[in-house]
């Protein structure tokens, strides 16, 4: 499973980051170094082992269906780059 | 010497009247100020905010109402949010974040009573194993400026050694509170997944992500944790357990704790000065009362791999919040709301957070996830087995916390691969969810600490402490002060 260097374009794309051509092919030699360490994991015989997705064994809890959380937008927006009228400002994506 | 002073003794000073919580916390001030520009350890210092908290601490006292961790200066690892302090992750992506709310841990460690001296420098989004991806400039070893403190808790980790503060908060991910105690010759307690809520932590692998306590002593890290750990709604795997009192064995003697020593452990690849003071302690602890039996970890040195699946494909999840639209940076010029996301990803991020947002994101894709991450989670599995098998046969599982001491800027920085090493025995710990302590066992040949790990089975943290405590009461190395910070 080799990974090439249109896997490393395609990736940032998926990941939305920019790379030009220099920053891909830099990236792509570490990348190779880091799978062929990751790879050694294919020569495992893992046939029937249930994968452990946590460390604890636990069913997710759940709440009771009511309403906790004050309404703080005011708050929270003023962290955001662009807002107005209690909106995110993103560019126009709908012509 | 107040500065000098653990966690435990400035409490008994500031209960006695012999210390005023304003006194201490100026004195530590002082001594932030003047390490800054030699270590870099703090990212935003708030004297301001920690006076008054002292004043308040102090007014506590007088009031009768102070607990034990009333009044201690400490300082917060930069990934935990603190609410109207910024909180920066090491990043630029988050360089002006100022969190709404305060993270679990800290509303309990400042329920105890601690004061908040400031946010300390990190990897960046914690990862790293050196201190060299942080935006806001590397840390230094205080036990020799040319060398990496460890990380990602860097910051916490050189605040404790150069006795900046005797307590601070970090997170562990794969080795981020064990290493950088290791590396910096203090104590640095990773406890059982689900103790301590993840609420308030900026996540980068959250089946992974563990907060903890750093300080100069296991007894410091358990009256620390008693603060830090307990129940929270708001982080669903955080679990539903008794309170515990994480001092309470500290003072019982030795006699009769069975040690494993994995022989994957002491192998091939470990430093000799390492490999040495390990020995030595071994021998410590038998002398102590402890016997040691010979178990195998088989799995365990699949552990960089797997955690090189798992936690990067976590994080590239976990930091798509980062978009340029809610909070953090957003690029100043794009064409469109594609190039916004990705421009403003590509300049906030530094280049390690990016090449793991792009392992994450290959393992995950398309076609490759079965080989890869489901082939991750059944290896962590047989990792687990592994640990819980040696668990029949003793109490603790002993081993050096890192393969070598602190290695100098640069050394491994361009290869990450050596430098993902440099967690392979701190990893497990994180893969299984079980406890671990580094503590300080000696030093190298060139004056730099070693850190030896003490493991243990789910919630044995007041085993793993007692242990540890035991060993410090015989030994000193924890007590060696580098020598431009004395």
């Amino acid at each position: 499973m080799a990974l090439s260097l249109d896997d490393v374009h395609r990736i940032a794309h998926l990941a939305r980051i920019e790379i030009d051509a220099a920053a891909a092919r830099e990236v792509h030699a570490k990348l190779e170094a880091i799978f062929a360490m990751i790879n050694e994991l294919q020569a495992i015989d893992t046939t029937g082992i249930v994968p452990m997705s946590h460390a604890q064994e636990m069913s997710l809890p759940l709440r009771d269906d009511v309403v906790t959380e004050s309404d703080r937008r005011d708050e929270f927006q003023k962290l955001a780059p662009a807002v107005a009228d209690g909106l995110y400002l993103v560019p126009k994506v709908i012509e | 010497m107040t500065h000098l002073d653990t966690i435990a003794g400035l409490s008994a000073q500031l209960a006695a009247g012999k210390l005023s919580s304003v006194e201490l916390t100026q004195t530590l001030l002082e001594r932030i100020g003047k390490a800054q520009s030699t270590l870099n350890a703090f990212v935003t210092i708030d004297a301001d905010g920690a006076l008054a908290q002292a004043r308040a601490a102090d007014a506590a006292r007088a009031n009768g109402s102070a607990g034990p961790l009333t009044g201690i200066p400490i300082a917060h690892k930069d990934v935990i949010m603190t609410a109207g302090l910024r909180t920066t992750c090491g990043s630029r992506m988050l360089e002006n974040f100022v969190a709404p709310y305060d993270a679990f841990v800290v509303e309990g460690l400042k329920n105890a009573g601690t004061v908040l001296v400031g946010k300390t420098n990190m990897d960046e989004f914690a990862m790293g194993s050196s201190n060299e991806t942080s935006y806001f400039g590397t840390v230094k070893n205080p036990w020799n400026v040319a060398y990496v403190p460890g990380g990602s808790s860097g910051g916490s980790a050189a605040a404790i050694a150069a006795r900046l503060v005797p307590g601070s908060t970090g997170t562990d991910t794969g080795g981020s509170i064990r290493q950088p105690a290791s590396l910096s010759g203090i104590c640095g307690l990773k406890p059982t997944y689900g103790v301590c809520s993840r609420y308030g932590l900026i996540a980068f692998a959250s089946s992974l992500d563990t907060p903890g306590p750093f300080a100069r002593t296991a007894e410091d890290c358990a009256l620390l944790l008693n603060a830090m750990a307990g129940h929270d709604a708001r982080d669903s795997t955080s679990l539903e357990r008794p309170r515990e009192d994480y001092t309470r064995d500290l003072e019982q003697p030795l006699a009769g704790l069975r040690i494993g020593l994995p022989r994957e452990y002491f192998g091939d690849g470990i430093d000799r000065d390492v490999a040495a003071a390990v020995d030595a302690a071994i021998a410590q602890f038998k002398k102590l009362g402890a016997t040691t039996v010979e178990i195998a970890l088989p799995a365990v040195r699949l552990s960089v791999p797997v955690y090189y699946v798992i936690a990067p494909a976590e994080a590239s999840s976990n930091l798509s919040r980062f978009d340029g639209v809610r909070y953090g940076h957003r690029a100043a010029h794009y064409t469109d709301l594609l190039d916004m996301y990705k421009k403003s990803r590509a300049e906030g991020f530094g280049a390690e957070v990016k090449r793991r947002i792009l392992v994450g994101t290959y393992v995950l894709s398309h076609g490759y996830y079965d080989a890869y991450y489901l082939k991750a989670q059944q290896v962590r599995r047989l990792i687990a087995d592994d640990f819980r098998r040696a668990f029949e046969q003793c109490d603790v599982i002993a081993g050096p916390t890192a393969p070598s001491a602190a290695f100098k800027f640069g050394a491994k920085s361009d290869d990450p691969v050596q430098m993902y090493l440099n967690d392979i025995f701190t990893i497990a710990g994180n893969l299984t969810g079980m406890p671990a302590i580094s503590i300080p066992c000696g030093f190298t040949t060139d004056g730099l600490p070693i850190g030896l790990q003490l493991q243990g089975d789910y919630f044995r943290e007041a085993r793993i402490l007692q242990a540890a405590h035991q060993y410090q009461r015989a030994t000193d190395w924890h007590a060696r002060v580098p020598k431009d910070f004395s």
